[in-house]
């Protein structure tokens, strides 16, 4: 079956050179919620504008992403727009700043459906309260005609959950949707973002960088390390068997996950700065399994499993380190 | 909303109250004795004086004179002209209209050219129509204006003779002739305030498409028109609308030389008139009108500010 996104070697540089985001690839069935997890500025929410078409200008773009088969990049401005908000739709992580101050909740709600859809402004109202009601806001017809200042930076969230999801999309991109919510709220807005993905089948994107949120919330997991995919598996599998040194660093610096293989307590040493990346393994100036070969090959990510990959020369580790 | 409105105007009362004091102390300092003048040719007769000065109130202390002018002005009664004798209120009711007409058209202009230049500019960032817009508001901002009125008036009446040079044909008579006569000043006199607007509206615009509504709408699949007119213009808009309320008194005190050049008899002319015939009265009740028309028009751009913000709206 097509995946609902498939991304293959994604390559995005920006006008000053930075390559932010090299070879990468991902892939999300529908009704699958992928998290993608890394480290802050390894390329997350650069790979999510580039799938929705919403990167500067002048930024290039190589590789492919296709939705439902469907290639994005190359479309023409026109055609990528019709997509946004229709079959592709994201929310952010700002809830606060990211509704318009001048216009109600239900405006805004409603513009979205009728950006898609030619239906009258009456029609699209009632449909902005019956979204409302959706993302569970209480009393959502009085809601619509509130100011994003009149709300908590949940009920914004819930909002913009309501405009993304009005047109049914196929792919949701969540960008940190509850890093900036307090813990009770952050649970409610990834509950509902579950319930609705089961109700409407839609594939999630969602990318976080707290572990718990993944082991939550994702069917699969995507692990991001300087531009790259290093690792990714099925959640239950990753947190039981991580197999890149990345990873397993990672899940070792959470504070509350007793690593299976405790091999690294925290990760030393910095991301690589993007504009000179080392040559061969990204990872090799941090790693404490490098060998000769690290420093001067990149590893491609292969397959461990059926659905379990990994982009590193010593994989799979425990293998090596026994050898 | 209406208790805050009736907070901001009890604030203009200490104002217009300073105001009044400073006004009525000007006419202490004005030279030349004012019953002298009125007695006219009769000014050797003590008694015709005595007589004068008890009417105006002017052997009595300054504070029992404050009040009572305070009363008349209150009445709309600012006095004579001591030129032609006719009631100053009479004679800025008679101007006042005739710049506000040259003064709203300069504005509709200003508004005009520079908000749509200050959006294009602002989305064409450090693009040649950037360059342009921005070298099209100094020229505005910097361009004297008796020279681009003169400039103006050699184009378009004494080489192609499209307009007439100079004169003022009041709105009630003709209103085609009476556009006509007021457009060259019009233009001149906005040019200045187009470039003002231009910048303010660049900036921010440019801060507005800068924020995270505006990448959302995109998000939605709006199109761009509608992205930069409707979600980044209306709020970009809101510190706007407040500055050009303040320019637009601006251009009311701008009209002065414009209306030299152009022969316009409105509210420039009779103060400089007043002021180069001493006929103090009539400046100082055109000052006193002006520093009205200044107060409303700050109360106006608060209650914009006001009405076009919701943020405030319901607070
Ligand atoms: N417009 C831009 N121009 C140049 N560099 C950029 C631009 N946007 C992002 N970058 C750089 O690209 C890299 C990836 O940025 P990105 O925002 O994708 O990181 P991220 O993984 O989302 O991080 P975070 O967790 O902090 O959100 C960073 O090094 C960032 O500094
Ligand atoms: S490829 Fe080498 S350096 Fe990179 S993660 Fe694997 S062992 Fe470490
Ligand atoms: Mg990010």
């Amino acid at each position: 079956m097509t995946p609902v996104l498939d991304v293959a070697g994604l390559s995005i540089r920006f006008p000053n050179g930075l390559k932010a985001v090299d070879g990468l690839s991902l892939r999300v069935g529908a009704g699958q919620t992928l998290a993608v997890v890394g480290e802050s500025g390894c390329g997350k929410s650069a790979t999510a504008l580039a799938i929705i078409g919403l990167l500067a200008e002048g930024t290039q773009v190589g590789g492919a992403v296709r939705l439902s088969g469907q290639e994005l990049l190359g479309l023409a401005a026109d055609e990528m727009r019709r997509l946004r908000g229709g079959d592709v739709a994201m929310i952010f992580q700002e809830p606060m700043t990211s509704l318009n101050p001048a216009f109600t909740a239900g405006d805004q709600v409603a513009e979205a459906i009728r950006a898609h859809r030619a239906i009258s402004k009456a029609e699209a109202a009632r449909e902005a309260v019956a979204m409302l009601e959706r993302v569970r806001i209480p009393d959502a017809a009085r809601r619509a005609r509130q100011y994003p200042h009149e709300m908590s930076g949940g009920m914004r969230q819930r909002v913009m959950i309501a405009m993304a999801l009005a047109c049914r999309p196929k792919l949701l991109i969540a960008d940190e949707p509850t890093t900036a919510l307090d813990v009770t709220v952050q649970a409610q807005i990834l509950a509902l973002l579950d319930e609705l993905k089961r109700e409407t089948g839609t594939a999630v994107l969602l990318i976080t960088h707290d572990l718990g949120v993944v082991a939550d919330h994702a069917d699969h997991v995507a692990v991001m390390y300087a531009g790259r995919v290093v690792e990714h598996a099925p959640a239950a599998q990753l947190f039981a068997r991580p197999e890149h040194p990345y990873t397993i660093g990672l899940l070792g610096a959470r504070p509350s996950a007793a690593s299976p293989t405790a091999l690294l307590a925290s990760i030393e040493g910095t991301v690589p700065d993007l504009r000179t990346p080392p040559p061969g393994c990204r990872f090799a100036p941090r790693c404490p399994f490098r060998i000769a070969r690290c420093e001067t090959e990149a590893p491609a990510l292969t397959a461990l499993g059926a659905e379990h990959g990994v982009a590193c020369h010593r994989a799979p580790l425990e293998a090596s380190l026994a050898a | 909303m209406g208790i805050w409105l009736l907070r901001r105007v009890g604030q203009i009362i200490p104002t217009l109250l300073i105001l009044s004091v400073m006004i009525f102390g000007l006419q202490q300092l004005m030279p030349g004795d004012p019953a002298l003048i009125l007695a006219g040719e009769e000014r050797g007769d003590p008694q015709v004086l005595a007589q004068i000065r008890a009417e105006l109130l002017l052997d009595r202390p300054l504070h029992e004179q404050y009040l009572a002018w305070m009363g008349r002005v209150l009445q709309g009664d600012f006095g004579f002209s001591w030129r032609i004798r006719v009631p100053v209120s009479e004679l800025i009711l008679e101007k006042l209209p005739v710049t506000f007409q040259l003064g709203l058209m300069a504005f509709i202009i200003a508004v005009l050219i520079g908000v749509p230049l200050g959006i294009l500019s602002a989305v064409r960032k450090d693009q040649p129509a950037d360059w342009a817009a921005n070298g099209a508001a100094l020229f505005g901002i910097s361009m004297p204006n008796f020279w681009l009125g003169i400039l103006m008036i050699l184009l378009f009446s004494v080489q192609l003779g499209w307009l007439p040079p100079s004169g003022y044909v009041p709105i009630t008579e003709d209103f085609w002739q009476s556009i006509a006569t007021t457009i060259m000043p019009a233009f001149v006199l906005g040019t200045g305030v187009a470039g003002v607007l231009m910048r303010h509206t660049r900036a921010a615009m440019l801060g507005a498409m800068s924020q995270d509504y505006v990448r959302t709408a995109r998000a939605k699949g709006l199109r761009e028109r509608v992205v930069v007119w409707k979600h980044a213009l209306r709020n970009a808009l809101i510190p706007v609308v407040t500055l050009g309320t303040i320019e637009f008194g601006r251009l009311l005190s701008g009209a002065v030389l414009t209306e030299q050049i152009f022969s316009i008899p409105g509210f420039g002319k009779l103060v400089v008139d007043a002021v180069f015939n001493r006929d103090y009265p009539v400046v100082q009740g055109v000052v006193l009108a002006t520093a009205l028309i200044f107060v409303l028009l700050s109360l106006l751009a608060d209650i914009l500010y006001m009405a076009i913000n919701p943020r405030l709206r319901r607070a």
